[in-house]
């Protein structure tokens, strides 16, 4: 066999093996498991979008936040309160929108923000860069109590059951509410990780790794730094963001007035990058995963001593960073060079007996 | 006027708990680069050994350094056990560690105290005065005291001792150190228990101003301490102990004085931070990095 035979067979394989998983994500999960999977589920997607994004900044272009909480909880509150209250502005209404024609509305406000917030990141690098995420994330808290008037007056916004619902265009085998939830975050998801695929793989995502691995010698051959590194911010803003609308249709409010969940929320997406694996396109979507299910199992592990779950949690990510410091994905490659290794190994024996 | 002096000794004396947890902060970052994010939760399972001593008779300040000598022997453990495997691991990945391990303390600490709040005793009388309309309390003189006496202490330990100097070895270059016959593990244990130490101290002193023990006691305390870390900048002792009085003026000043900012005065002092790193990118007191091409 030719070798671009051989390669069009793996083209074959993966495209085969991809329509198969995402026919089963797709259709069998949200069809054949019941709201608590699906939510479940669901979360540990908006998890692995928000942290997709985070993947571009920290994992690509080497710029660390804790603070994307703040962009998650914005665009929770854009979508939750487009979704709730009228509005109208200059004899246009923009109140009582269904989820899907929000989110152009959070991609556009939280790349702009996001925008903004990375020009400090121009001057500001590493640690003290960190530490002007972490004051966004602990301001949004206040500047959201102050200012968002949701449900009652308070700054928690909540649905009702028919503004979640589906559209009507939906299928109706998919239209119950978690159903729906889950097909979003699905969809979203799937959109996100084919973005960052493309992206990583073009000019911006190679400036990208160029400006972190080293950035005068990036510059010194025409990569524009600011616009690299404020691009980075801006779209990973925008990712929190839209996993932010995301959490809004499975957890069915948004609030965003407790500074330690806003805390808790950044440092999640932080958690899913590493432990998925940094500057991998998949990474960040497993490490949602592991996020959602390790803790869900620290919680079902004790179940009469509800206070141990956290620290079940803070070990297993101890533990997890001895085992598998380059991630779930860097652990796997690791272990496909060792094989890959053993089997040319063998290979070279046999092809080269031992002379006697 | 008076206004004016009472916000500012209030702002002072919130300043010297940022600056107190600050300086553990900045002890660890000198020596390994780490930022912890548990060591508000190291202070706060302390300030539970403080509680726990008092309720069984033992007198406060007594209590206090016991729990200093357990602290700093259990801050020299974490390093010896759970930051040495990843010590050369990428800095991402010890942050993720340290971010475990304020979990698991966290929730441990809750394991064995209890979740309920409790009433923290304090080592001197509560007492306070009105000279000229301005409101001066025990709790400020204390707090600036004991922390002005730790700013010395630790001067004389880093300034004037042969661990002091190995210590600042370490920081600078742990590979000319090692050559050069100092125990650069040991050094970093000690690095560890030192900030550890300084931590409980600075529980045993905040809690019983604020309203009693409870197990987010230190968390806000600790987001201030990282912003005074990064003010400073994160490789000064100095730095973190003026930085600390800093944001801890502008916020009780600002809180005082312009209403708009009420519920949002956090704005304040990340916004000065923001601004100042702007102009000096490692802080006001740290060391800038040449980077060569």
């Amino acid at each position: 066999m030719t070798r671009t035979q051989q390669q069009a067979i793996r083209l074959v394989i993966a495209v085969i093996a991809v329509a198969v998983v995402v026919q089963f994500f797709a259709w069998y999960f949200p069809t054949h498991y019941g709201p608590t999977d699906t939510r479940l589920f669901a979360s540990a997607m908006y998890i692995g979008v928000a942290a997709m994004g985070l993947n571009l900044l920290t994992g690509y272009n080497g710029q660390v936040s804790i603070g994307h909480g703040a962009f998650f909880g914005i665009g929770a509150y854009i979508t939750a309160l487009l979704m709730d209250h009228q509005y109208s502005w200059f004899g246009l209404n923009f109140g009582h929108q269904n989820f899907l024609s929000t989110i152009p509305t959070v991609a556009v406000v939280t790349f702009v923000i996001g925008a903004l917030v990375g020009f400090p990141a121009l001057r500001v690098k590493g640690l003290y860069l960190a530490l002007v995420t972490l004051g966004l994330a602990v301001v949004f808290p206040d500047l959201a109590t102050r200012f968002v008037k949701g449900t009652g007056g308070t700054s928690l916004v909540s649905l009702t059951s028919t503004e979640l619902a589906a559209p009507r265009w939906f299928p109706s085998q998919l239209s119950a509410q978690d159903q729906w939830a889950y097909t979003m975050a699905f969809a979203f998801a799937l959109l996100g990780l084919v973005a960052v695929w493309v992206l990583a793989r073009s000019r911006f995502g190679r400036s990208l790794i160029a400006v972190r691995d080293h950035e005068a010698a990036a510059a010194s051959v025409g990569i524009d730094l600011a616009r690299t590194k404020v691009t980075a911010f801006a779209l990973s803003a925008m990712y929190a963001g839209i996993a932010g609308s995301l959490s809004v249709l499975v957890v069915q409010n948004a609030s965003g007035d407790d500074k330690l969940v806003t805390f808790q929320t950044s440092i999640e997406f932080l958690v899913a990058v590493v432990i998925g694996g940094t500057a991998t396109v998949v990474g960040p979507l497993i490490g949602g995963f592991a996020v959602v299910y390790i803790q869900k199992w620290a919680t079902d592990a004790f179940p009469n001593k509800p206070i141990i779950s956290p620290a079940t949690f803070g070990i297993v990510l101890i533990v997890l960073m001895y085992v598998l410091p380059d991630g779930v994905v860097g652990g796997g490659r690791r272990l496909r060079g060792l094989a890959g290794r053993t089997l040319r190994a063998r290979r070279r024996r046999d092809v080269n007996p031992a002379p006697l | 006027m008076a206004l004016f002096f009472t916000q500012l000794l209030s702002g002072i004396q919130d300043g010297a708990v940022y600056a107190s947890l600050a300086v553990a902060l900045v002890l660890i970052f000198r020596t390994t680069g780490i930022l912890n994010f548990a060591q508000g939760e190291m202070a706060l399972y302390s300030t539970y050994i403080v509680w726990k001593l008092t309720t069984g008779g033992v007198p406060v300040w007594l209590a206090i350094l016991i729990s200093i000598v357990i602290s700093f022997v259990g801050g020299a453990v974490i390093e010896r056990v759970v930051i040495r495997p990843v010590e050369r691991a990428s800095p991402l990945v010890v942050v993720i560690v340290t971010i475990g391990m304020f979990l698991a303390i966290n929730s441990l600490t809750q394991l064995q105290f209890g979740s309920g709040e409790h009433a923290m005793p304090s080592f001197y009388p509560q007492h306070t005065w009105r000279p000229g309309g301005v409101l001066v309390s025990s709790d400020t003189i204390a707090l600036v005291g004991v922390l002005g006496v730790e700013c010395l202490l630790l001067y004389f330990l880093l300034q004037h001792t042969k661990l002091g100097l190995a210590f600042r070895g370490v920081a600078s270059n742990p590979e000319s150190s090692r050559l050069l016959g100092v125990p650069v593990g040991r050094i970093l244990m000690v690095g560890w228990g030192l900030a550890a130490a300084v931590g409980a101290l600075a529980g045993a002193l905040v809690v019983p101003t604020t309203t009693g023990l409870v197990p987010s006691s230190m968390q806000q305390i600790l987001v201030f301490a990282f912003a005074a870390a990064a003010l400073g900048g994160f490789d000064s002792v100095l730095g973190a102990v003026v930085a600390g009085l800093v944001v801890g003026v502008a916020d009780a000043l600002t809180t005082g004085y312009i209403h708009a900012l009420h519920g949002i005065d956090l704005l304040v002092p990340f916004g000065l931070i923001l601004l100042v790193l702007l102009f000096r990118p490692s802080g006001l007191f740290g060391s800038t990095r040449v980077e060569r091409v």
